[in-house]
């Protein structure tokens, strides 16, 4: 176990270590601690490594990550695990705005709730979130899923693509072109494993499905204003 | 228009002239706006506005042939531990695969090697193609961050953030259904047949303090290896660029509103926007004010076209230039030899401008297989370097005949305007006079 103390050292040494752990990997298990909720911390990583991070993030913590497990022991800053395309980030505590925004892949977990927007453009990854999401969530979403345990703000799903929402409680409102879809057994599976993969005991069956209507795909005098 | 076709005693109207009346006509039968590619077509104070003062008995001029005229430029020197360097100041400016051709993007790549310059890639990611072929290629990354992943982040020599594009900022992308093929479809992670639209805001920070954490985020990735660009479409020039500079760029990349696009509305690239001329000058004293000029460097786009736009705009202060259109007519856009398939498409060589319908018959704009194949881009990248040393000479003697030894040693002293306008947005004096409007009576 390597251990980093961000009172000790700059994100910029802190980011160079783990990724020098690409061209050859010398230790996975690393462990942040005194982040003071600086910025961009372990972003760009890609390589199996384990990142406990003890303490609040700033920006883009594990922005663009790839293979790595990365987990966060406080709340996350605006756009937590943004394009990240493998690997698994949890976050413990809250998370703002932009949470998983544009990720291609991976698992991104929020135990708590997300400000707004999150899983914006997302194109591929799976997010879940054991709290509320924000509105404008999966805003022009074009794959993957979206979980959502608690709560889901204004707009939710607006201009979607083929991204699949869940959400279990009230939805405040839906974006252009999302709409309420049935939900087939199989459909309760996939949701079902996601939810394990999550670490959530939630019942997959009390879930409601979101998607998109593709009203929007092709151009339309009626969609232009 | 053909004026033997009227009478002498009749009278067009300058309101409501026979473009006009056919847009109107137009939006009545279809009821929906006007969508095309190219750049504003309407006539705009430029760079035909400006004249250089040549050397003769208060300057003294640089022999036109033999004598060194420097053409180098370092860009991203601010920051970056790999700063690109480039053998001519003309770039080439970022343009999609999937609005163009692979070919058209091989052809790119290929003729900015071989002058030692670089291209740029668009929206929609970084073909094997294009990073093949370019030995200098700038990774645009933008609001749809489409195919946007960090391993081709690492393999980029320059990073471009994109706000805004001059035909039409404020606005996103927009590739219609047509050329939303199998392989575009999958770059771009979008259902094949799509009419799709880019957003217009980066999805995951507002504002230059936001972006100021986005530059770090991307140089961390990076590890501050590359530099960073910032493009922006030229409207509140002056502030743009200060919040540029302020949030961390190595580069400002400022393209005017003749700059093109490969589809938007019509409404929108001739009403939004300010000239490529009247931007120019904003941004230096942006820089300038800051005490950056030179040292975060400026590259300007926007309808470029001979080596005396290039040389107007170094006298002016730019650092380099980008090259999108003027690029795209070296490969053969609008070539006469395919006027007849033009006409099919209710169009003219020289004309053609609906690049999002996929059916260009030079083979540039479009994703259909049997068009793209008319371009090859061996051939495209050769006329592409020779006309990029034709501007690059063409600037060369410029700058010689003004005395200088080094395209950026041109200043605004070395022009004049011809017109009020010219001379106003470009700030230096109308010919003949000391007088620059808006600076002295």
């Amino acid at each position: 176990m390597q251990s980093i103390n961000l009172a000790e050292h700059t994100v910029r040494e802190l980011n160079q270590l783990l990724h020098d752990q690409s061209k050859d990997l010398v230790e996975d298990q690393w462990e942040i601690s005194e982040t003071s909720g600086q910025h961009n911390i372990a972003c760009g990583l890609n390589q199996k490594l384990n990142v406990g991070i003890k303490g609040h993030v700033g920006y883009f913590c594990a922005g663009m990550n790839q293979h790595a497990h990365v987990t966060v022991h406080g709340n996350a800053g605006q756009g937590v695990a943004e394009n990240m395309m493998s690997g698994t980030v949890h976050v413990k505590g809250d998370a703002s705005s932009a949470a998983g925004a544009t990720s291609h892949g991976g698992l991104l977990v929020i135990d708590g709730n997300t400000g707004a927007r999150c899983g914006i453009s997302m194109k591929g990854s799976d997010i879940v979130v054991k709290g509320n999401v924000g509105h404008m969530s999966c805003f022009m979403a074009q794959a993957g899923t979206l979980v959502v345990c608690g709560d889901a703000g204004e707009a939710l799903g607006d201009s979607l693509y083929e991204t699949v929402i869940f959400v279990k409680g009230k939805v405040q409102s839906l974006g252009a072109d999302c709409v309420e879809k049935s939900v087939t057994d199989k459909h309760f599976k996939q949701l079902k494993k996601l939810l394990d993969r999550a670490g959530s005991e939630e019942d997959p069956t009390h879930f409601k499905r979101y998607g998109s209507a593709r009203q929007l795909y092709n151009f339309k005098v009626d969609n232009a204003y | 228009m053909n004026n033997n076709d009227t009478q002498d005693n009749l009278r067009e109207s300058a309101t409501f002239d026979r473009v006009t009346m056919a847009e109107i006509r137009r939006a009545a039968e279809t009821g929906i706006y006007d969508i095309r590619g190219f750049g504003a077509k309407r006539k705009l104070p430029h760079f035909d506005d400006l004249l250089f003062l040549g050397a003769s008995m208060s300057r003294y001029p640089l022999e036109g042939y033999r004598e060194a005229c420097e053409t180098k430029v370092v860009l991203g020197t601010r920051f970056a531990k790999k700063p690109i360097i480039i053998d001519t100041p003309v770039t080439i400016a970022g343009m999609s695969f999937g609005a163009l051709s692979a070919n058209a993007k091989e052809a790119l790549g290929r003729g900015a090697s071989a002058v030692g310059t670089s291209t740029t890639t668009g929206d929609g990611g970084m073909t094997p193609e294009e990073r093949g072929q370019s030995d200098k290629l700038v990774y645009q990354y933008l609001p749809s961050r489409y195919g946007m992943n960090p391993d081709d982040l690492r393999k980029a020599d320059a990073i471009e953030i994109v706000l805004g594009q001059g035909a039409k900022p404020g606005g996103g992308g927009m590739l219609l259904g047509q050329k939303i093929t199998d392989r575009v479809a999958g770059m771009r992670t979008l259902p094949k047949g799509v009419d799709q639209r880019s957003a217009c805001r980066h999805p995951d920070w507002t504002g230059p303090d936001d972006l100021a954490i986005k530059i770090q985020e991307l140089r961390e990735i990076t590890d501050w290896q590359v530099p960073i660009y910032i493009k922006i479409g030229a409207t509140r020039t002056y502030y743009d660029v200060k919040l540029a500079v302020k949030a961390g760029a190595d580069v400002v990349v400022v393209d005017g509103m003749q700059g093109g696009t490969a589809a938007t509305q019509e409404v929108f690239i001739e009403h939004v926007g300010i000239p490529t001329l009247a931007a120019i000058p904003q941004a230096v004293q942006a820089l300038q004010d800051m005490g950056m000029h030179r040292k975060v460097q400026l590259i300007v786009s926007g309808g470029i076209r001979n080596g005396a736009d290039v040389a107007k705009c170094m006298a002016l202060g730019a650092d380099a230039v980008a090259i999108g259109t003027a690029a795209l007519v070296a490969l053969g856009c609008n070539d006469p030899k395919y006027d007849e398939e033009f006409k099919q498409l209710g169009s003219a060589a020289g004309f053609y401008d609906d690049y999002h319908e996929g059916k260009d018959p030079a083979g540039i704009s479009t994703q259909d297989p049997i068009l793209a194949q008319r371009l090859n881009p061996v051939d495209g990248g050769r006329k592409l370097a020779n006309y990029i040393r034709v501007l690059t000479l063409e600037a060369q003697t410029i700058a010689r005949a003004c005395g200088k030894s080094n395209l950026n040693n041109l200043e605004p002293e070395d022009m004049v305007a011809l017109t009020l306008e010219s001379a106003a947005m470009a700030k230096v004096p109308l010919a003949g006079t000391s007088w620059i409007p808006g600076q002295s009576f």
